[in-house]
Formats: C-alpha cells, sequence, structure tokens
C-alpha cells in the first residue's frame, strides 16, 4: 500500500489528508512538531481573551484520526532525504514515504531588528505563541505592536482584554495601508483609538532595548522615542516556515517553489499552503497566498493529484473576511487600496455608525470588480456567481437587498447606498426588492 | 449578595408553634377528627425554631395516622392531602417569627436589594466593556461560568432551592412570607404559595437577566426582539394572567404552555375544571388542543422551532436570560449528540404513554356519571403513570436538573435532552420545515466560536467549515452562532425547502477546481 506523509498538520495538510482518505485507501501518515491534533490557529486569540478552552479549537475529536487511518506523528522533521524518500525525525527515528506533502506554514517576519530575539518579544502564530504570551503577559502592564496588520489588530484586542495597555506601531500612513483604501484605513484606525490603543502612524521599529533583567523593557522608534514595555508583538507579516528543506535538493525561494499541480521539482513531492511559492501565480493572484482558505483550497486540490486524477489550483474569485475588534469585514472580487487604472469606485459610510460599503468596477465595461463591506455582511454564492459572470455594478446594485447576509431584524441601509451612489454617478439604478437567494443563482 | 443571603437564610429565622385556633382553622374536619388528639398532645404551643422542625413533627404525625388507617383498611377515613402541602399550609399559618412579621420589609431587604444590587452590576457593563459588539472576554477565566467554585456554589444553591420548593415546601415557608405584600396586591390578605413565590422569582431573575441581554446584545437586534418577546410571555401570560383571571372567577391557566410541555393538561383534575368553568374555560381545553396539533407544528414548518423555544417559552426565556452565562458548558461531543437523540425521543415516548393513560381516564372519567372513570389500563393505574412521570420528568429533570444544573451542564439541559414538545418540533423541524441556518460559502475559518456558545451542544463549525447549512432537530434558533461568528458565515433563515441543506459535495465554495455538488 502506498503511504502518503504530511508535514504540517495545519489546515492545508490536514485538509489534504481527509480528502486522500476520502478518495483512496492509501496510508497517511501526518507530523507535527507543534501540537498532537489539529487545532484552529485563527482561534488561539480566543483562547488568550476566555471566549475558548484551547480543546475547543479542535474541529475534530481526538478518536476521529483513529477512526478515519489518519497516523499522527508528535515530532519534528530533520531532514529529507529525497534518494531514499525517507524522513529523520527529531526523536531520531525515521519514516518512509512514496508522496511526501510539506506543509509547514509559516512563521513571523523579523527583520534584524536589534534584540528581536530577547524574552518578551514574540509574534502570534503557533501554539507556543500562544504559551509564551500567556507567559509573557503575568508581568505585563504595556506592549508594543510593531505592524499593522490583521495578527497586530488581533493581539492588540487579546493584550486589551488582559488590561495590559497597547501602543501600535504603523509604518503606513494608516492601518492596513497596503491593503485598505484610504476611506477604509481611516474608519478602522479610529475604531481602534476608540478601544483605546494608542496607534503611531509613520513610525518604524528601530531597536528592541535589553533591561537589566536579559527582557526586552522597551522599544525605541526611529524617530529617537523610547517606549517602555514588557511586551514587543512582532506582527509584520510571516513568511514560509522552511529553513529544514534548505538542503533537500528541493527548489526554494521565499517558499517551496511548485507548479499549478502543488508538484515541487522532485517526484512525489508536494508543497501546500503558505509556506507553498507558485513559480507562476495564478493570474491576479500572488504567488505565495497565506490565507485559511488558500490553505484549505490547496489540500482540497493536491488530494485529487495524489489519489490520481491531476488537479491544478484553481481558486475562484478572491474573497477575505476579517474582525477588528468590533468591526466586520469582509471583501469580495478585488479592492486596490489605490484605484487601478480604468476603475471607477463607489463608497458609502453611515453618517454616524461604524458601517461602510466600498465598491469598484471597471469603467469602460461597467464589469463589477470587487466590493469590501464593514459592519455589512454579504452572500458569498452571490458575490462569487457575479465575478465569474462578470456581472455589472448596475446588477449587484440593484440586488444589494437580496445579497445582504446580515442577521433577521437588522436595520438595513440598501435605499441609502442605492440613492447615494445614483447621485454620485450617472447610473440611475432601480434597487429591487429582496427576492429568495438562491433563484438569482442560475447554476 | 447581602440580599440572596438574606434571603438564604430566611427559613433560619424566627420560630414556627401552632395555637389552637390556627388547627381548628386550617384544618378540615375530617382531619380535625383524625389528628386533633395527638396534636393537642405532642405539637401544640411547642415552640420550633424552624419550620422545617415543625413540618417533620407534623408530617411524622400525619403519616403514622395514615398508616393506622391503611392497616386497618379503613380506607374512607385516609387523608389524601399531600404531606408536605398539609404541613406547608400549617406552618405558614404558625410563625411568630421576624419575618412573618415584618414582610415589607424583607421584601425590601431581599427582592429590591437584589434587584438594585444586580441591576447597579449589569449596568457597568455598558462602560467597561467598551463600544458595542461581542464580548465574551474572561468567561472561562471566570470560576463562575467555567465550572469553577463559583459556578458549583451557585448549583448547589440551586439544586437546593429546587429539592425544598419540590418536596419539601414546608421549609420555605419564611420565603414565601416575604413575597405575601406582592400576592396581596392582586388580591387583599391573600398569601403566597410556594409557586407563586417560585413564579415571581422566575419573573425577576429573568427581567434582571433580560436587562443584561439588552446590554451584551445591544448591537444584535435579533436577540433584542427575541429577549423582549420570552420577557412578554413569561411576565403577561405565566404570571400575571395566571394571577389576574381567577380574580374574575376564571381558571388561571398559560395559555402559552403547549402539551406535552404542559403535561397535566389532561389530567382529570384539569379537564373538569375547565369544564366547569363556562365559556371561557371550553376555549381553555379548545386552545391546548389547537395549540399543540395546529399552531405549533405550522409555525414550527415556517419559521422553526426557535418561535417557541427562545421566542415564546418560559424554559426558554429563563436559560436564554438567567442561564446566558453558562451557554458555552453545554457538552459538543459526538456521545453527547447520541446521548440527547435517545433521551429526547424516550421522554417523548413517554410523555405519549403519559397521554394515553391520563386521556383515557379523563375521557371515561368525564362520561361517567359517578366522575369515577378508569383510571388503568392492563393493570396500571393511571395515577402511578401520572406521579412516575411528574416526579422524575417534571421535578428531577425539568427542575433540578434542567435549571440547578445550569453552571454546569449549560443552560439547556431541559430543552435540549429532556423536553418533549421540543422532541416533537424537532422531527417537524428537521424533516419538514423551511427553517435552516446558512453558511455562507466559504468564509468559514473553523474557529469554533459557533460551536462553543451553542447552548443546544451542536457542533456548528463541523458544518459550516464544509459549507454546509445547519439543519437540526435540536436547534432552538437564539442567534447566537451567528452573532458571535467573526466572520458573518451564519444566518437564520426561513427560505424554499429546495437546496436547504447547503453544500452537499465535498468541496467548499471558493474552489474551482471541481464542480461544488460532483
Amino acid at each position: 500500500m502506498s503511504k502518503v506523509v504530511i508535514i504540517g498538520n495545519g489546515i492545508s495538510g490536514i485538509t489534504a489528508a481527509r480528502h486522500i482518505r476520502k478518495n483512496s485507501d492509501k496510508e497517511i501518515c501526518v507530523i507535527s512538531a507543534e501540537t498532537e491534533h489539529f487545532f484552529s490557529r485563527t482561534a488561539l486569540m480566543y483562547v488568550y481573551m476566555g471566549h475558548m478552552r484551547f480543546q475547543d479549537t479542535k474541529p475534530y475529536e481526538d478518536w476521529f484520526w483513529e477512526k478515519n487511518r489518519i497516523d499522527l506523528v508528535f515530532d519534528r522533521v530533520q531532514q529529507i532525504d529525497t534518494a531514499n524518500k525517507k524522513l529523520t525525525l527529531q526523536s531520531g527515528k525515521s519514516i518512509e514515504y512514496q508522496d511526501l506533502v510539506i506543509a509547514t506554514g509559516s512563521k513571523p517576519n523579523k527583520f534584524g531588528w536589534k534584540g528581536q530575539d530577547l524574552p518578551g518579544v514574540q509574534g502570534l502564530y503557533s501554539y507556543q505563541d500562544l504559551e509564551l504570551i500567556e507567559e509573557n503577559s503575568k508581568e505585563a502592564k504595556h506592549a508594543v505592536i510593531v505592524g499593522g496588520g490583521l495578527i497586530g489588530v488581533e493581539l492588540a484586542e487579546m493584550l486589551l482584554s488582559r488590561g495590559i495597555g497597547v501602543t501600535f506601531l504603523v509604518r503606513e500612513s494608516k492601518f492596513w495601508g497596503n491593503v485598505l483604501p484610504e476611506e477604509e484605513g481611516l474608519l478602522i484606525s479610529e475604531h481602534i483609538k476608540k478601544h483605546h490603543v494608542d496607534l503611531r502612524f509613520n513610525t518604524e521599529l528601530e531597536e528592541i532595548i535589553e533591561g537589566p533583567n536579559g527582557r526586552a523593557i522597551g522599544v525605541k522608534t526611529k524617530d529617537g522615542e523610547e517606549i517602555e514595555c514588557q511586551i514587543v508583538g512582532l506582527t509584520a507579516g510571516v513568511s514560509p516556515n522552511i529553513e529544514f528543506i534548505k538542503d533537500s535538493g528541493i527548489e526554494t525561494d521565499r517558499g517551496v517553489l511548485v507548479n499549478e499541480y502543488l508538484q515541487t521539482n522532485i517526484e512525489g513531492i508536494y508543497a501546500i499552503g503558505d509556506c507553498a511559492q507558485f513559480k507562476k501565480a495564478v493570474p491576479g493572484r500572488r504567488p505565495i497566498e497565506q490565507v485559511w482558505y488558500t490553505g484549505r483550497i490547496m489540500g482540497e486540490t493536491v488530494a485529487q493529484t495524489i489519489c490520481g486524477s491531476p488537479m491544478s489550483y484553481q481558486p475562484g474569485p478572491w474573497f477575505n473576511s476579517a474582525k477588528f475588534f468590533d468591526i466586520e469585514y469582509q471583501t469580495y472580487g478585488v479592492v486596490n487600496s489605490v484605484l487601478g487604472e480604468n476603475e471607477a469606485d463607489f463608497y458609502w459610510q453611515h453618517p454616524s455608525k461604524e458601517i461602510a460599503v466600498h465598491l469598484v468596477w471597471d469603467e469602460s465595461t461597467n464589469e463589477f470588480k470587487g466590493i469590501n463591506t464593514f459592519g455589512i455582511r454579504m452572500r458569498h454564492e452571490l458575490f462569487n456567481q457575479w465575478l465569474k459572470e462578470k456581472s455589472s455594478i448596475q446588477e449587484v446594485i440593484a440586488n444589494l437587498k437580496t445579497a445582504n447576509f446580515d442577521p433577521e431584524f437588522y436595520a438595513t441601509y440598501e435605499n441609502e447606498i442605492v440613492t447615494k451612489f445614483n447621485s454620485k454617478t450617472a447610473f440611475n439604478v432601480q434597487l429591487k426588492p429582496k427576492t429568495w437567494w438562491r433563484k438569482l443563482l442560475t447554476s | 449578595m447581602t440580599a440572596l443571603s438574606i434571603f438564604t437564610i430566611t427559613p433560619f429565622l424566627g420560630s414556627f408553634s401552632l395555637t389552637e385556633e390556627v388547627m381548628l382553622e386550617k384544618l378540615s374536619e375530617q382531619e380535625l377528627g383524625n389528628l386533633e388528639q395527638q396534636f393537642r398532645e405532642q405539637i401544640i404551643g411547642k415552640e420550633y425554631a424552624t419550620s422545617f422542625g415543625f413540618s417533620r413533627d407534623v408530617i411524622a404525625i400525619y403519616n403514622e395516622v395514615n398508616e393506622e388507617f391503611r392497616k386497618n383498611e379503613q380506607w374512607d377515613q385516609i387523608m389524601y392531602t399531600a404531606p408536605k402541602d398539609f404541613a406547608f399550609n400549617l406552618a405558614k399559618a404558625s410563625s411568630n417569627g421576624v419575618v412573618a412579621t415584618n414582610k415589607w420589609m424583607f421584601f425590601l431587604l431581599t427582592f429590591v436589594l437584589a434587584i438594585i444590587g444586580s441591576l447597579t452590576y449589569i449596568v457597568q457593563d455598558l462602560k467597561l466593556l467598551g463600544p458595542a459588539g461581542i464580548k465574551n472576554d474572561g468567561i472561562y477565566h471566570d470560576s463562575s461560568m467555567n465550572r469553577g467554585w463559583v459556578g458549583i456554589l451557585t448549583a448547589g444553591w440551586l439544586v437546593s432551592f429546587y429539592v425544598l420548593l419540590y418536596f419539601h415546601p414546608y421549609a420555605i415557608v419564611n420565603m414565601t412570607y416575604v413575597v405575601d405584600p406582592i400576592k396581596g396586591l392582586f388580591k387583599e390578605g391573600a398569601e403566597a404559595s410556594q409557586w407563586f413565590l417560585y413564579g415571581l422569582l422566575y419573573c425577576i431573575a429573568m427581567i434582571v437577566m433580560g436587562v443584561r441581554m439588552y446590554i451584551k446584545y445591544r448591537h444584535n437586534k435579533y436577540q433584542i426582539a427575541r429577549t423582549t418577546s420570552v420577557l412578554f410571555f413569561q411576565i403577561i401570560f405565566a404570571f400575571l394572567l395566571v394571577e389576574i383571571l381567577p380574580l374574575f372567577g376564571l381558571p388561571g391557566r398559560d395559555l402559552k404552555n403547549a402539551m406535552p410541555l404542559d403535561y397535566t393538561f389532561l389530567y382529570k383534575y384539569n379537564v373538569q375544571e375547565l369544564l366547569d368553568a363556562g365559556m371561557f374555560g371550553t376555549f381553555l381545553l379548545v386552545w391546548g388542543f389547537i395549540l399543540s396539533l395546529i399552531v405549533v407544528p405550522t409555525l414550527v414548518y415556517f419559521y422553526g422551532k426557535r418561535w417557541y423555544c427562545s421566542w415564546v417559552c418560559g424554559c426558554g426565556g429563563l436559560a436564554e436570560t438567567l442561564g446566558d452565562p453558562y451557554r458555552q458548558l453545554s457538552n459538543k461531543k459526538m456521545w453527547a449528540w447520541k446521548m440527547e437523540r435517545w433521551m429526547i425521543h424516550l421522554v417523548l415516548v413517554f410523555a405519549a404513554i403519559l397521554t394515553i393513560f391520563v386521556g383515557y381516564h379523563t375521557y371515561t372519567a368525564i362520561n361517567d356519571p359517578n366522575g369515577e372513570g378508569v383510571s388503568s389500563i392492563l393493570g396500571i393505574s393511571a395515577y402511578d403513570v401520572r406521579a412516575w412521570y411528574g416526579f422524575l420528568i417534571g421535578a428531577i429533570f425539568a427542575g433540578i436538573i434542567g435549571t440547578g444544573f445550569y453552571p454546569i451542564f449549560g443552560n439547556r439541559s431541559w430543552c435540549r435532552f429532556g423536553c418533549p414538545l421540543a422532541a416533537y418540533m424537532g422531527l417537524v423541524q428537521r424533516f419538514k420545515s423551511r427553517f435552516r441556518i446558512t453558511t455562507n460559502g466559504g468564509q468559514c475559518i473553523s474557529c469554533g466560536n459557533c460551536s462553543t456558545y451553542c447552548e443546544q451542544g451542536i457542533d456548528v463549525r463541523a458544518y459550516a467549515q464544509k459549507g454546509q447549512n445547519i439543519v437540526r432537530s435540536s436547534c432552538v434558533g437564539c442567534g447566537v452562532c451567528s452573532a458571535v461568528c467573526p466572520r458573518g458565515v451564519l444566518k437564520l433563515e426561513n427560505g424554499p425547502e429546495d437546496n436547504r441543506f447547503g453544500n452537499e459535495g465535498p468541496i467548499v465554495l471558493g474552489n474551482d477546481g471541481f464542480k461544488l455538488n460532483a
């Protein structure tokens, strides 16, 4: 019986394992040095904040793996011997494979700052980071977070929930500036400040100051300001976690290089998830994609290939979501931080509440390109269809009532949105009444 | 806290002694004949420190006398009032303690003080928790909500209260004095029974914790609406109407309490009383059938069982207000789901058997000129079935386990494992309903907030991460999974039955390499 070994038990590796099991009778082995069982990384913040216990982050009960004949090995892979198809583990054991899937995820970026490895300095990615932040929080009164992205906001929210003050250093002039347009950046920035975060834009880290106890006791910014703190959170993005692969003969760049079938340069070895880097990116997408669902899709895809029906990575239209303290964010399609060529946009924000939508379309064809929503939930299936069918902005605007996914009884703002849309643009769109949403799906 | 402590120690305050006048006034002719001599010898004039001690002696004599009759087969002499109720009534009239003489003061010291105290605590959340939104910080660090010692103490207190309420009501006589003044508002000079005390406590707990819900979910209109709804139905239907109707000579019944949750509906005395109560009584009787057989399944078809469980029901109302801080404690394991399906459907079967026994008994009794009827089928007495159901399901399951164990098993263990009405509606919801929780395509990140905060122990995430809709018989539609989801993945919806289950393929939306439903 052929044996598939998967390194990494995150969402990518585990999805691959589950789908290989669905499609075949192969022996499956998943190796992880992080935790014994798969857990949802996205929920680590909720464990720290006391919303959940760690065991609640596991999407499958512990008996699931044996029942589905997926062997779990709690160990660290030290070396891949591609010639003999063999892995050497930290414990000294070795494991042979016919097919190997590398799904080792990422690690927080460190840009060579002085003091970046001091105790008290950490990122937020792994289970070990959660243990570390528990430990670091014990004596902490203030923290400095470096890097204005999603993990940074999560970390700020976490620390504040324990009464630890937060100074947030953001290199750009607004929050998540490389992703969000001006208006949204402002909206979120204001919201973050409302939660008593000391948010500093255009501020970069110079070095982390070491105290007499050998721990971080503060940071110094490029402007020369010193900020006292006991925790330094490094959240300036993540990069592929692939050090142990470097001498194996598997081609790497920033990540493990793969083709559209997620195959590396060596036959029978695949890479998926955060650690994979496409030699040729899917049009309109980045070569390294580090979000939850792309990992899942890569896992689904590679399982097909390994089980004998080669399948290329074909993610549908881009989508994502996040939550910034109390503001939920969803996006479908592409809304660039700066309007692209030939693109037009429309932004609506509630006069007093933190609710906004931002739509982008092609000026010449009126093709709908993407939407950002804040404080309003929208239906993925409808937007997915509109994006695939290259529907017009008029159709999207006219059907906003049906696209709304907010809970029942919520106040709706489609009338205001459409009125303003018509007044700001040359369009004159009639808002259609809400219909059962599946009726709009033609497939 | 102080108020709760005062309330808790009231049973130990003051003293009890039976006077001759009270005995002559409270005892029926038969009881007087049977018990007068022993009471005069052993009880009258004797001072007891607690109503419990007092009642123990009273019950001992009562039972002894009855036992004697049974031995001598003097069936017509036996007294059929339950000993606990007999003792309660006597004890209520025999107090000479500080509580009985200062009812208003104790009401202020307990109820009013408790309400002010807890509201003060709750209202601070407006400021302390910051801007509106989901605020579950620290729940699992708090010993009242993570099965810590405060939680265990709370459960201990609640269980003790229920045990006394159901089985030893005479022990909490002093507590009922505290609410006499409120009973008096309905009817001059009327005295509160233990059930009035319970009803009032129930309403107040729901109102105070309802305020907490209003503050906690002030950003979420669905939560606001259904909290308002359960408060309305509890206060107006379950409490006020039941108190007010009798003032007009009408039977005081809770019009929203549907069979088989209302298991006493077909009891002989109930039907008899309704039939004797003229037009309104007949209306109640007919309404009872319409409610259970037509209104309930029809509304479940259109809106799911949530219309009852988390919008109308009293048990649900308490669970959604007083019980809300404990919702995360429900068990999400597969074995718990299996146990749930066995237990709740067995209770439904038990309720059906009870209905057959009791219904047959009542039917024959009403058509019998002597009013006796046939009280047993196959040699099994309807009274025995009633007693067992009342004890096991009505008292132990619904009360002691269902509410007493909020801080241990979560706030819906009765609704999930024991309620026969929930089982009945669940079958409709699962197989013939327009209700579902829609999963929003591929947005789920498997974080597990939905499953953690599902009071019914549904592993919501297991469906959401596969892009499937949640169609489960146990879902009471509280809407909290949708509220706590950080990615806007879940929406409670009513819609055509077609495609109600959502994505059935192994692949989640967002992956174009496959056909979704291949």
